[in-house]
C-alpha cells in the first residue's frame, strides 16, 4: 500500500489534534442551531495528516460497521473528499449522521494507536467533514446497482437500523419498501435527537439518498394496525421483513405525582419539540409549556438532550437529577461536557421520591433524597444507597423523566409466533433472525436501548442475513 | 396527502368529512381512531372514525369545531386535502351479545358512538340509544341512530327539543324500568362519562367509556395520554381508548386535559383570524 502522506510518523505525532468550530455556550444555549460546525477544509487536512496509517487498522475493528477508516483518511490527505465519502458509504450509508451522533470516543477513536500516548485522530469529525462537503457541493450520485432481484422486502420503521437495512438491500438489487408510523422519516433521529445535535435538514438529505436507490417509503403506516405482518407477507407479497421499530415506549418511575400537568416523558417532550416543532409555537400549533425551573431525571443521552432542550426553550434553571455520580452516567462524555458548558445544573447522587403539586394540578417541585455509592451492582457500577434523613425539595414547574424506553408492543401483539423477551424486546439469533422464518429484527427493538451505530450495525447484518435467506429459497415460479 | 371527497354540515359547529384513506378504510373497526395533521406545522389530533367504506377507500370523520385545528379542518371543502391521516389506531370496541344495551352519546360523541351502536345491533343486541345535546341544533345523527336502534331518546340541556335534562336522567329511567340493560356504552364529554359511570355503578352494569386525552403520536410513544385505571397507569392510545368507566380516575384526567388550555386559546385565535382573512379575500 502506497502511503499518501509524505510526513514521517514522528512528524505526524507533532501535529496537535484539531478542535472543531463550535458556537459559544452562552450563545448556543439560546438557539437550536448546531453546537458544533465541525471542521473546515484546513482543519480537516491538518487532522488527516495525523493518521499513522497503521498496518493493522484497529480503528476499523473499533467501528461497529467496519468503515475503512485508514482508507478514507488517506483520501482526505489527498484532498479527494468525494472519494473519501464514497469510501465510507461502502460500509455506512449515513455518514453525515454518524459523523455527528456516533460515540467515536468509545469506538474507533478509543482504539486509535495515536491515542495511546497522544490524542486520537478525530475520526468522527473527519467523517462529518467529508459528508458535509459532499452535501454542500451537491456532489452525491447514487451508487450503481449491478443486479436486480424480483423479491420484495419490507422494512418496518425508518430509524437508523431500518434505513441502513433498506440501503443495503436496495444496493443488492432488492425491491425495498419502508413503512413508517409517523408522518416524517427517521425514527429516533427525527423525534429523539434534537436539532442542535442533528439538523433535520441533514436527515432529510440522507433520506433522499436512500430514496435515490429506489427505496419506496410509506409514512403514516403503522404496521400491526394499518396492515399486519402477516398481511404484508400474504397480501402485499413481501418475501422477507425487517423489524426496526426501536424502543419508543416511555417508562415512568412510578412515583407519586406523575399525572400532574407539567410532567413529561422525555419521549413526549422531545417529540413535541423535534417532530412537531413546538419551539416555534404559536407559528406551529403543537404547544409545550416550560417553567422557569425544569428538572430532568436520568443520566443517559436522552436526559442530556432533554435538559439541553429545556435550557434552549428558556428555562432559567435546568437541572439534571441523577441518582449515581457523574462517572456512572451512561451519556456520551461530549454531551455531558456540552451540558455543563451550557449551564445545566447537575444534581448528582440525588434520588427522586415524589413529585409535588401546587394545589392546582401543576408541578411545583420534586422531593429528593441524597445518595451515596456502595458496592458495585450487577451492572458493574457502584450501587447508590439512600442517606437517611437527607430529603430535600427542588422547586420546579416542569419535570421530565428520561429513565429509559422499551419497545412498542403493537407488532409483537399482532404477530403470532413472534417470540419476545423480558421488557418486550424481540428475541433474535446471531444473524438477526426472529422465531418466525423470514422475519428479522435489530436495533433497539432487540437490544432494548442502545446507540444509533449499533442499530445500523444490526440493520447491515440483517440485510446480509435476508440476502442469504432469500438466496436459499427457490424463486417463485409465477 | 389525503383528499376530502365530500363534506356536510350536520350542526352549526359540526361537520362530516369523507376522506380518502384506503388502508385505514379497509382495516377500521368500530371504536378505532385516526391521527390527523391538517397542514405543515399543524398538530396531530385524534379523531374517532365514524364510518368507512372499503370499496371506495374512504373514511368518515365527524368533527366539532372547538379549537384551532378542528376549525381549520371543518373549513375544508370537497377536493381539498389534509396532510396526514394515520390509523386505524386504538383497540376496537369489544362487541358482544349482551341482550339489551344502552348507547349514550353526548354532543359530538354521538358520532363516535354511531358505529358502535350499529355493530351492537348487528351482534343481535336490543339497542336503547340516548342522544344528549345542549340544544336542538346540536342534536346529530338522530335518523341514523333510529335505523340501528330499537329505541332512541333525545335529551337537551335547555329543553329546546325532546326531553329537557341530561342523558343520565333518561338512562336512570331505563335502568329502573324493565329494559334488562346489561351494558352501557357512553361517549361524550368527560363530565358526562363520569356522571354515567357514577349512575351505573350501583346497578352493577358494565359501562364502557371512550377517553379523549392529550395525545401527540397516538401509537404509544409519548405517554401524554396516560390515565389512571384501577390505580394503574394506562396509555389511552394503545391500552384504550375504551375502558371500564367504573375504574377510571376521571377527575385526574379532567385536570390533565386542562394543561394547554391557555395555549389552545392562542392557537385557536390564530386560525380564526386566518380563516376570516381567507373568507374576506374570497368575498372581495
Amino acid at each position: 500500500m502506497s502511503q499518501a502522506n509524505p510526513l514521517k510518523p514522528s512528524e505526524r505525532m507533532k501535529i496537535a489534534r484539531q478542535g472543531s468550530i463550535e458556537q459559544a455556550p452562552a450563545e448556543r444555549s439560546l438557539n437550536f442551531l448546531e453546537v458544533s460546525f465541525g471542521f473546515d477544509e484546513e482543519r480537516a487536512v491538518i487532522e488527516s495528516a495525523r493518521c499513522l496509517e497503521c498496518k493493522t487498522p484497529y480503528c476499523t475493528d473499533g467501528c461497529p460497521v467496519g468503515i475503512d477508516i485508514r482508507g478514507f483518511i488517506q483520501l482526505v490527505v489527498q484532498k479527494d473528499y468525494l472519494g473519501a465519502v464514497q469510501k465510507i458509504r461502502e460500509a455506512n450509508y449515513l455518514p453525515a449522521i454518524c459523523g455527528r451522533v456516533c460515540p467515536q470516543e468509545s469506538q474507533c477513536e478509543a482504539v486509535c494507536v495515536m491515542g495511546k500516548k497522544l490524542e486520537p485522530v478525530a475520526i468522527g469529525k473527519l467523517e462529518r467533514f467529508v459528508a458535509d462537503y459532499e452535501m454542500k457541493h451537491d456532489l452525491f450520485t447514487p451508487p450503481a446497482i449491478p443486479d436486480t432481484r424480483a423479491e420484495k422486502v419490507a422494512i418496518v420503521g425508518s430509524g437508523p437500523s431500518g434505513l441502513t437495512c433498506a440501503a443495503e438491500l436496495a444496493q443488492r438489487g432488492y425491491r425495498v419498501t419502508v413503512f413508517e408510523a409517523l408522518h416524517a422519516v427517521g425514527g429516533v433521529l427525527r423525534y429523539g435527537i434534537p436539532e442542535f445535535r442533528l439538523p433535520k435538514e441533514i436527515l432529510d438529505l440522507e433520506t433522499e439518498r436512500i430514496k435515490a436507490l429506489g427505496v419506496e417509503i410509506y409514512t403514516n403506516f403503522v404496521v400491526g394496525r394499518t396492515a399486519t405482518i402477516d398481511e404484508l407477507f400474504d397480501e402485499w407479497g413481501f418475501k422477507a421483513i425487517f423489524l426496526g421499530t426501536g424502543a419508543g415506549t416511555p417508562t415512568f418511575l412510578g412515583i407519586p405525582g406523575e399525572s400532574l400537568s407539567g410532567v413529561y416523558s422525555a419521549n413526549e417532550f422531545l417529540t413535541r419539540v423535534n417532530l412537531m416543532g413546538a419551539y416555534k409555537f404559536p407559528r406551529n400549533d403543537t404547544p409545550i409549556r416550560i417553567g422557569r425551573s425544569v428538572g430532568v431525571i436520568g443520566g443517559g443521552n436522552t436526559a442530556m438532550d432533554a435538559v439541553r432542550t429545556a435550557r434552549r426553550l428558556g428555562a432559567e434553571h435546568a437541572y439534571l437529577i441523577y441518582r449515581r455520580s457523574r462517572q456512572e452516567m451512561p451519556a456520551r462524555e461530549e454531551e455531558i461536557h456540552h451540558a455543563e458548558q451550557e449551564g445545566i445544573e447537575f444534581l448528582l447522587l440525588t434520588n427522586p421520591l415524589r413529585i409535588l403539586g401546587d394545589g392546582n394540578n401543576w408541578v411545583s417541585g420534586i422531593e429528593c433524597q441524597r445518595m451515596e455509592l456502595g458496592e458495585p451492582d450487577a451492572s458493574g457500577r457502584r450501587r447508590p444507597m439512600a442517606v437517611k434523613g437527607s430529603e430535600f425539595v427542588v422547586p420546579l414547574e416542569t419535570l421530565i423523566e428520561a429513565i429509559g424506553q422499551k419497545p412498542n408492543p403493537i407488532i409483537q401483539a399482532t404477530t403470532p409466533g413472534l417470540e419476545t423477551g423480558s421488557r418486550g424486546t424481540v428475541v433474535i439469533n446471531e444473524r438477526q433472525g426472529t422465531s418466525r422464518p423470514g422475519i428479522f429484527a435489530g436495533g433497539d427493538l432487540s437490544r432494548g436501548g442502545a446507540t444509533v451505530i449499533l442499530a445500523m450495525k444490526d440493520g447491515k447484518a440483517a440485510a446480509e442475513a435476508i440476502h442469504d435467506y432469500l438466496s436459499s429459497i427457490p424463486p417463485a415460479t409465477s | 396527502m389525503y383528499t376530502i371527497v365530500a363534506t356536510a354540515v350536520l350542526a352549526p359547529t359540526i361537520t362530516r368529512l369523507e376522506i380518502t384513506a384506503p388502508f385505514v378504510a379497509k382495516k377500521r373497526k368500530a371504536g378505532n381512531f385516526v391521527m390527523v395533521r391538517v397542514e405543515e406545522g399543524g398538530e396531530r389530533i385524534p379523531l374517532t372514525i365514524a364510518d368507512s367504506n372499503p370499496a371506495t377507500g374512504t373514511i368518515t370523520l365527524i368533527v366539532q369545531a372547538i379549537g384551532g385545528t378542528t376549525k381549520l379542518l371543518c373549513s375544508k371543502r370537497a377536493g381539498e386535502t389534509v396532510l396526514d391521516v394515520v390509523g386505524p389506531l386504538g383497540n376496537p370496541t369489544p362487541i358482544e351479545h349482551h341482550g339489551a344495551v344502552a348507547c349514550v352519546g353526548g354532543g359530538v360523541g354521538t358520532a363516535e358512538l354511531y358505529p358502535i351502536a350499529r355493530a351492537l345491533k348487528e351482534a343481535g343486541n336490543t339497542v336503547h340509544t340516548i342522544i344528549g345535546a345542549r340544544s336542538r341544533d346540536l342534536v346529530i345523527l338522530e335518523e341514523e341512530m333510529r335505523r340501528c336502534s330499537d329505541n332512541v331518546f333525545v335529551t337537551t340541556d335547555d329543553g329546546s327539543y325532546a326531553r329537557k335534562g341530561f342523558v343520565t336522567d333518561q338512562l336512570r329511567d331505563l335502568l329502573d324500568g324493565d329494559t334488562g340493560i346489561k351494558a352501557v356504552y357512553a361517549i361524550g364529554p368527560l363530565p358526562m362519562m363520569k356522571a354515567v359511570s357514577s349512575l351505573t355503578r350501583p346497578y352493577g352494569v358494565l359501562t364502557l367509556v371512550s377517553l379523549n386525552t392529550i395525545m401527540v403520536d397516538g401509537t404509544g410513544m409519548c405517554g401524554g395520554c396516560r390515565v389512571t385505571v384501577r390505580g394503574e397507569m394506562k396509555f389511552a392510545c394503545v391500552d384504550g381508548p375504551e375502558f371500564d368507566g367504573h375504574t377510571v380516575d376521571f377527575d385526574e384526567l379532567m385536570m390533565r386535559n386542562r394543561t394547554y388550555v391557555e395555549m389552545e386559546k392562542i392557537s385557536d385565535e390564530k386560525h380564526v383570524c386566518r380563516l376570516q382573512a381567507a373568507r374576506q379575500e374570497a368575498a372581495s
